[in-house]
């Protein structure tokens, strides 16, 4: 905010000229970036095709317009797998997240010079590999298979419970600790009867929340062999079976829809 | 807590026991039935190939000691060019993401939009999210052709659902005091958007967009399997050809990426906040 002095006339402006040439530079700035970013882009890009997507998107819609109900009664196994992915796959992150939260977590720590560094090293290296490239990973050391994909969403989700479980951990009441360590409780029981009742609602709200966003990843797991629904998926595309396509694609936004709405009650009921 | 489960124990004493969770014991319970009959219901379906799981261990480990050192060098071209590519990818398509988003989440915000456009703008972004980036880049990549472009217009689209969302939501979170006093000096429609309503989302606004760009460059990794362009394709050619060295270099720059990014728009946040 600035006030102008000029002619003798006070006026407002939002910001002060200097103010006003930073945001303007970074305007700027942005727009190059784009645009140089865009032609690394655009030379790869055979325009041609891109020109005609109209007519493949009318095409492509009209191959998938009757969904194929009877394929419906094929894909229920998958389905099943691909809930056993998702739920077993937060099972395993939950158990493995919960110590690597309380060795992340400064104040629970038990070496914040050696250990502390490790747990945030697995966090981070957990989050920035998505689900899809685990499973790819893991289908050529396992094998394709479900249980590819229950260790992808395993591994995938520790850093995400991990970050959110230690950062729950950091803003508990010192006091209640203190209270229990007072009574001369041993780490364990202060660990126990201290900290962990206070984190158990967060706990449980990461855990549902988690077992959501699972659900949604585990539907395309199968896209590299990992199982599930996304295994029918991409046989349908490869097959170019259209209408089962259009059949796959609606069983997997209903389940997305209806395990995002189960996660939404429980984590009201938590909160 | 404590008194509801307090008991005089058989010496005449009072012995506490630590309240349980869930206070309602009938829930409690059930849950756990139920947990327990899922996990057998689930353990007796599973069809997993333990031996084939067993047999690929000596892999893994060569997989494991591939990072001790990573092989950079041998496939340095691919490698440099797809990591290229992912960035461009993100930088362009989380810059058109958010451009787009804006109109998008204006239009969802309840207290700026009448009804319907409100109603329009909410069923777009719900339609933008309920799709995994994956899904719609195989639809991109038959509509597009292979390569970056694909990429891009997943991305865009994943973001605009992302972004989108949370600007309408932290709008209907706005102080309307604010907006309001800006109202009454008799400003327009967009001198009220520019001067009540947007100094207040700024702040979180900025820092959601970063992140954004965190997700779009861990994302555009993913979209390159199916041919939507990036990184992704090169790491697929890595493990299809067991090239256990290169694929582990791979995923070490992305790690090192997404942590420099997450760094610098911590940074950036602590500035604007």
């Amino acid at each position: 905010m600035a006030v102008i002095t000029k002619d003798g006339k006070r006026s407002w402006r939002r910001r002060s000229l200097r103010n006003q040439l930073a945001v303007q530079a970074g305007w700027l700035g942005a727009a190059v970036a784009f645009l140089v970013c865009w032609r690394f882009i655009s030379e790869k890009t055979i325009w041609m095709f891109v020109l005609d997507a109209p007519q493949q998107a009318a095409d492509l819609a009209s191959r998938m317009a009757p969904p194929d109900w009877s394929y419906l009664a094929k894909l229920w196994k998958p389905l099943w797998d691909t809930i056993n992915i998702a739920t077993l796959g937060t099972l395993l992150a939950i158990v493995l997240a919960a110590p690597i939260a309380f060795c992340a977590a400064r104040n629970t720590t038990p070496n914040s010079l050696l250990v502390r560094p490790v747990a945030l090293f697995i966090i981070v290296a957990s989050r920035s590999i998505n689900s899809l490239i685990w499973a790819l990973m893991l289908v050529t050391i396992l094998g394709p298979g479900i249980l590819a994909g229950i260790v992808a969403i395993g591994l995938r989700s520790i850093g995400f419970c991990a970050k959110l479980l230690y950062e729950a951990i950091e803003e508990i009441d010192p006091r209640q600790v203190e209270a229990v360590t007072a009574t001369g409780a041993s780490t364990a029981q202060v660990t126990a009867f201290g900290i962990v009742p206070q984190i158990m609602p967060a706990f449980a709200g990461i855990s549902v929340f988690r077992w959501d966003i699972n659900i949604r990843e585990s539907t395309v797991l199968g896209l590299v062999g990992a199982g599930g629904i996304g295994l029918q998926l991409n046989a349908s595309i490869m097959n170019l079976a259209w209408t089962r396509v259009s059949v796959i694609l609606l069983i997997i936004i209903s389940t997305v829809v209806f395990s995002e709405w189960i996660s939404a009650r429980v984590r009201q009921a938590f909160i | 807590m404590a008194t509801s489960t307090a008991s005089p124990s058989s010496s005449g004493g009072v012995s506490w026991r630590k309240a349980p969770f869930i206070a309602d014991a009938r829930l409690r319970w059930g849950l756990g039935i139920g947990l327990g009959a899922y996990l057998a219901a689930a353990a007796g379906t599973l069809e997993i190939d333990w031996l084939r799981a067993w047999e690929g261990l000596p892999r893994g480990r060569q997989f494991i000691s591939a990072f001790f050192p990573p092989d950079m060098t041998s496939r340095w071209n691919e490698i440099g060019e797809g990591i290229l590519e992912s960035i461009w990818m993100a930088l362009t398509s989380t810059m058109a993401g958010i451009a787009l988003s804006i109109p998008v989440g204006l239009g969802a915000a309840r207290n700026i939009a009448p009804p319907p456009v409100y109603l329009f703008c909410r069923a777009l972004l719900s339609v933008f999210r309920s799709f995994q980036e994956v899904i719609l880049a195989i639809f991109f990549v038959k509509l597009f052709g292979f390569g970056p472009f694909a990429g891009f217009v997943t991305l865009s689209l994943a973001t605009i659902g992302f972004y989108g969302k949370l600007l309408a939501e932290d709008i209907e979170d706005m102080d309307p005091v604010q907006a309001e006093a800006v109202r009454a000096t008799g400003a327009g429609w967009f001198q009220w958007i520019n001067y009540g309503v947007q100094p207040q989302v700024m702040p979180r606004m900025v820092g959601l967009g970063l992140y954004r760009l965190d997700i779009n460059f861990r994302e555009s990794a993913v979209v390159g399997i199916v041919g939507g362009g990036g990184i992704g394709a090169t790491l697929n050619t890595a493990f299809d050809r067991y090239e256990f060295d290169s694929a582990a270099a791979i995923l070490l720059i992305i790690i090192g990426i997404v942590l420099a990014v997450e760094y610098t728009s911590g940074l950036i946040r602590k500035r604007v906040q």
